[in-house]
């Protein structure tokens, strides 16, 4: 059957059977790899995507489920070559190894940030207790999103239109 | 460190990952990514018993599937005689099976189609019928009277036995035993747990059809060894076989082992003559592949009146499953686990040691840890906390008694390893001043005369990584050297390929910031690759913290003789003597006139385009590097843990991990691999467990059952560093990665045992989960 979204800002449509996860239909129909997954099982969080805001685990989500709906993927944080601030955060306090995760935990943290711009240590990583990672032991993590939120927190403060500063390649 | 090292990405400078571009940006290149042309899909049926004959299947129903090409069975692949292969272990293991199944999730059929969603579908529509026979889930079970014969497929195995081994002298250690004043013994059982990296294992097999080629996209941690297996397995020549391992969503040593999907896949794609993919689900990673630890082991330590340890005995009972696939060098049935006498200079030791099949997944591998030293580790380290609490003794004291002293390196051990450096006193030392051990001791004291159940664990455990050197360490007898490949282009910029396989560990750029310093040639201007066999050199890949102490150290020798060809083509450059240049990271200048000089990328250029009479071209070398002997970082880590005696409940108060890794090429990686490692302790020592029902069904099979530690459980750690450089290390630099997982299990428990010392408790095996401590706590009437 037909399914139509939007993907990152753009009206995707693809035909699929009524049991395909979104997950899949992101991956093989849109070719929209940087979501991960880890478990099938709604337990690791490497697969988490925003649908209409909220993250979810698209694993646990069929395509059809999301007609209609806004969905944001890894893709589509960064704004051309300039990375957004969780980006930036999780590059600076080396808040990721392997990189299996670090999408699901990006789009997880930040959801977190647009709720709370200022979130403790325990806000943290409480909101991130649903992805796991098997590297960094999320110490780095953790800190990762406390440097996103400065960095948003002064570019609220800043003068309308200066630019976000960039990090990573 | 100067900042023109800081511009340069030299050692010891924490710049950020070169790596982590594509991935923040969704772009890495992880298998599961490759979508080839005309690629077919693979999903493989696995026994839902553990121990049952096969006595017939029906594929039938399942090829007339829709989308289905093809249903493999191990008929056919008997055919091809690729039914079984060899293990690393020099045993042999089912790639489908034809007679029995020996393990739940033993690959039985696989299941070749368009789609993956066609291919899982027609798994249920393969008909196997079975005859169920006993399961047996331990060495006990294995080696009880009359217990069923596991491997009756292997001429002249008569029971469940697999392999006798010792290490150490026992005649002296009796000896010993006869005069110790007590002997204090430990039996703990090390549970079987998973290395669980968050991306599975699986292939794409490419076999072209008109050349032959076999392209193999794989999950490896070590991609030249694998090739080399697949050629001797299929029979395929070697130049016609290239691995390609992408972008690995971590390993833990999970992705060393050939994996029966593996070989199927390749025959599939080769009898099929298109690409075929498989891609296991987390059950089936759980349930079937390389597997840790699953050692039960009694140790004893015989001590004199005044504290010092006069030996060490220890035997174990290995649980190897229904093949002997154990990832390790050769030579060493139990792996390195003879580097048991530890920190400590204990005079004697014997270990002996004995593997068992049983009805469980086969293939023990190294999940972050050298080869069984974390089962090593712990025990000596549970033994010692042990014997301090029964001696009535510090824990740390106990150990400083007894540690091998700084000047007494190199030290040969009982058991023969030659510890190259260390300086273990102060490593403690650096930890208890961390921690403020005098008066978390007080406060503990004060607060268990008001009944609180706390207490604290030390560990100071002593690593061996970096195998070779490769006379006596190999796999299959391939000597485990590793190798470095650099070349510099004509605009000064480089590429350094290497036959390891970063897993998460930053290679791209650690091993950059090793060029950097040999060469001053800056780290952001040297790509660095790995993974694919037919462009990199040849190596044993990335395992038992290797990388660093052999790839690490071949990349500066080769940096280092590329260096020397860089000197003569800049004494032609600035027409001076050889003998005359001073070199200054970056550049060459002549002996009292520093003006009188030219860059490393000046005389790179000129390696192609103005060359000294008789000098080849280019600016490029190989270099295959085997150790002289093991690196053995170090380190003391102490946890202090409350305890609810209502719930048995373990809150982990601190955690202060002081490591001794020689030195550090990149401080910021480093650390980020202690804290990932110390995270993986404290699940394998609170929550991770693979275990088994009477039937043998895997219980742990999923991330429900299976319990990986999230943010919230994991503790917050506190790092501290010495170093002591490895004498013999070109750059000092130790392995790290494993450290500690090694370290940190027995500082955990050891911290628990403390707590409940008080009241007589010697013991709880791992993991140490709430039911257990209450149901202690419970024995001894401290709860209800």
């Amino acid at each position: 059957m037909k399914v139509t979204m939007t993907v990152n800002g753009t009206v995707r449509s693809g035909d699929v059977e009524p049991r395909v996860l979104l997950v899949d239909f992101l991956r093989t129909n849109l070719a929209l790899t940087g979501t991960h997954i880890g478990c099938d099982t709604t337990s690791c969080g490497a697969c988490t995507v925003r649908m209409d805001g909220d993250p979810v685990k698209s694993c646990t989500v069929l395509a059809v489920q999301a007609e209609g709906r806004e969905i944001k993927t890894v893709e589509g944080l960064a704004n051309g070559a300039a990375l957004a601030p969780i980006q930036v955060g999780f590059h600076e306090e080396h808040g990721l190894q392997c990189g299996f995760c670090t999408p699901g935990m990006m789009m997880v943290t930040s959801a977190l940030l647009e709720r709370n711009p200022n979130p403790t240590d325990d806000d943290i990583r409480w909101a991130i207790s649903g992805n796991i990672c098997r590297c960094t032991g999320y110490m780095n993590i953790v800190k990762a999103v406390k440097h996103a939120a400065q960095m948003q927190s002064e570019a609220a403060k800043a003068p309308a239109g200066a630019a976000v500063a960039g990090g990573g390649e | 460190m100067s900042s023109t090292m800081h511009m340069h990405g030299g050692i010891g400078e924490s710049i950020k990952r070169k790596e982590d571009g594509r991935f923040l940006r969704g772009k890495g290149n992880y298998l599961d990514d490759f979508v080839l042309p005309n690629m077919m899909h693979m999903a493989i049926l696995r026994s839902p018993y553990a121990h049952a004959r096969i006595k017939s299947i029906d594929t039938a129903a399942a090829s007339a599937k829709l989308g289905v090409i093809a249903v493999v069975t191990g008929e056919l692949m008997a055919q091809h005689k690729l039914a079984w292969m060899p293990t690393m272990s020099g045993d042999t293991q089912a790639v489908l099976a034809t007679d029995k199944v020996r393990f739940q999730g033993q690959e039985v059929a696989a299941v070749i189609a368009e789609t993956k969603y066609q291919a899982e579908d027609a798994l249920a529509s393969i008909i196997v019928d079975y005859d169920i026979l006993p399961a047996i889930i331990s060495p006990d079970g294995a080696k009880a009277e009359g217990a069923a014969l596991i491997r009756d497929d292997k001429e002249g195995q008569s029971d469940n036995h697999i392999y006798h081994w010792e290490s150490g002298n026992q005649a002296t250690t009796q000896a010993a035993f006869a005069k110790a004043y007590k002997v204090v013994r430990l039996h703990t059982f090390y549970p079987r747990c998973h290395p669980a990296p968050l991306e599975t294992c699986g292939c794409i097999a490419d076999v072209n059809p008109a050349t032959g080629k076999a392209t193999i996209y794989m999950t490896s941690q070590a991609p030249h060894a694998i090739r080399t297996v697949f050629a001797l397995v299929t029979g395929l020549p070697e130049q016609n076989i290239r691995i390609i391992s992408p972008d690995l969503g971590g390993g833990f040593g999970n992705k060393v082992p050939v994996y029966p999907g593996y070989v199927v896949a390749t025959a599939a794609s080769l009898l099929l003559g298109r690409p075929v993919k498989w891609i296991e689900d987390r059950n089936e990673n759980l349930i079937s592949t390389g597997f840790a630890r699953d050692f039960h082991m009694t140790g004893d330590l015989a001590v004199d009146k005044d504290g010092k340890m006069l030996a060490l005995r220890v035997h174990l009972d290995s649980d190897n499953g229904a093949f002997f696939a154990d990832a390790q060098p050769s030579k060493f049935k139990a792996g390195l686990f003879h580097i048991v006498t530890g920190s400590y200079d204990i005079p004697t030791a014997h270990v002996t040691a004995d593997g068992y099949y049983t009805n469980k997944a086969p293939g023990g591998v190294a999940y972050r840890c050298s080869f069984r030293v974390t089962e090593a580790s712990y025990l000596i380290e549970r033994l010692v906390s042990n014997a301090a609490f029964e001696l009535g003794m510090d824990q740390a004291e106990f150990r400083k008694k007894n540690f091998i002293q700084p000047e007494q390196f190199p030290y040969t051990s009982a058991t023969g390893w030659v510890y190259d450096s260390g300086d273990y006193p102060k490593a403690m030392d650096v930890a208890l001043k961390q921690l403020g051990y005098d008066e978390i001791k007080k406060d503990v004291e004060a607060r268990r005369k008001k009944g609180e159940v706390t207490g604290i664990g030390i560990a100071s455990f002593t690593e061996v990584v970096g195998a070779g050197h490769g006379a006596e360490f190999d796999i299959l007898g391939l000597r485990m050297f590793d190798s470095a490949e650099l070349r510099v282009h004509p605009t000064g910029k480089a590429i350094l390929r290497m036959g390891t396989k970063s897993q998460g560990q930053g290679h791209e750029t650690t091993f950059a910031q090793i060029v950097a310093e040999e060469l001053g040639i800056p780290a952001q201007d040297v790509a660095v690759e790995e993974g694919d066999t037919d462009t990199a050199p040849y190596g044993l890949g990335t395992y038992a913290s290797r990388s660093t102490p052999v790839a690490g150290a071949a990349t500066a020798m080769v940096a280092r003789q590329l260096r020397e060809k860089a000197r003569k083509l800049a004494a032609h450059l600035l027409e001076a003597d050889e003998e005359d240049l001073v070199w200054e990271r970056g550049k060459f200048y002549v002996k009292g006139s520093p003006e009188r000089s030219k860059t490393i990328q000046e005389a790179a250029f000129a390696a192609y385009t103005n060359l000294p009479e008789g000098m080849q071209a280019g600016l490029e070398g190989v270099y295959y590097y085997d150790p002289p002997n093991m690196t053995y970082p170090f380190g003391t880590y102490a946890v202090v843990v409350d305890i609810d005696k209502g719930t048995g409940q373990v809150k982990v108060k601190r955690m202060v991990a002081v490591d001794d890794c020689g030195v550090r090429i990149n401080p910021m990686i480093v650390e980020g691999q202690i804290h990932g490692g110390l995270a993986e302790g404290f699940g394998i020592a609170f929550m991770q467990l693979i275990t088994f029902d009477e039937e043998g069904n895997c219980i742990g099979s999923n991330f429900m059952d299976y319990l990986i530690p999230g943010a919230w459980e994991t503790p917050k750690f506190e790092l501290g560093e010495t170093s002591t450089p490895s004498p013999h290390h070109p750059l000092g630099a130790k392995g790290v990665g494993e450290s500690p997982t090694v370290g940190s299990p027995a500082a955990y428990v050891n911290a628990v045992i403390d707590a409940l010392s008080p009241y007589g408790i010697t013991n709880i095996d791992m993991p140490v989960t709430s039911d257990k401590v209450w149901a202690a706590l419970r024995s001894k009437g401290v709860t209800e």
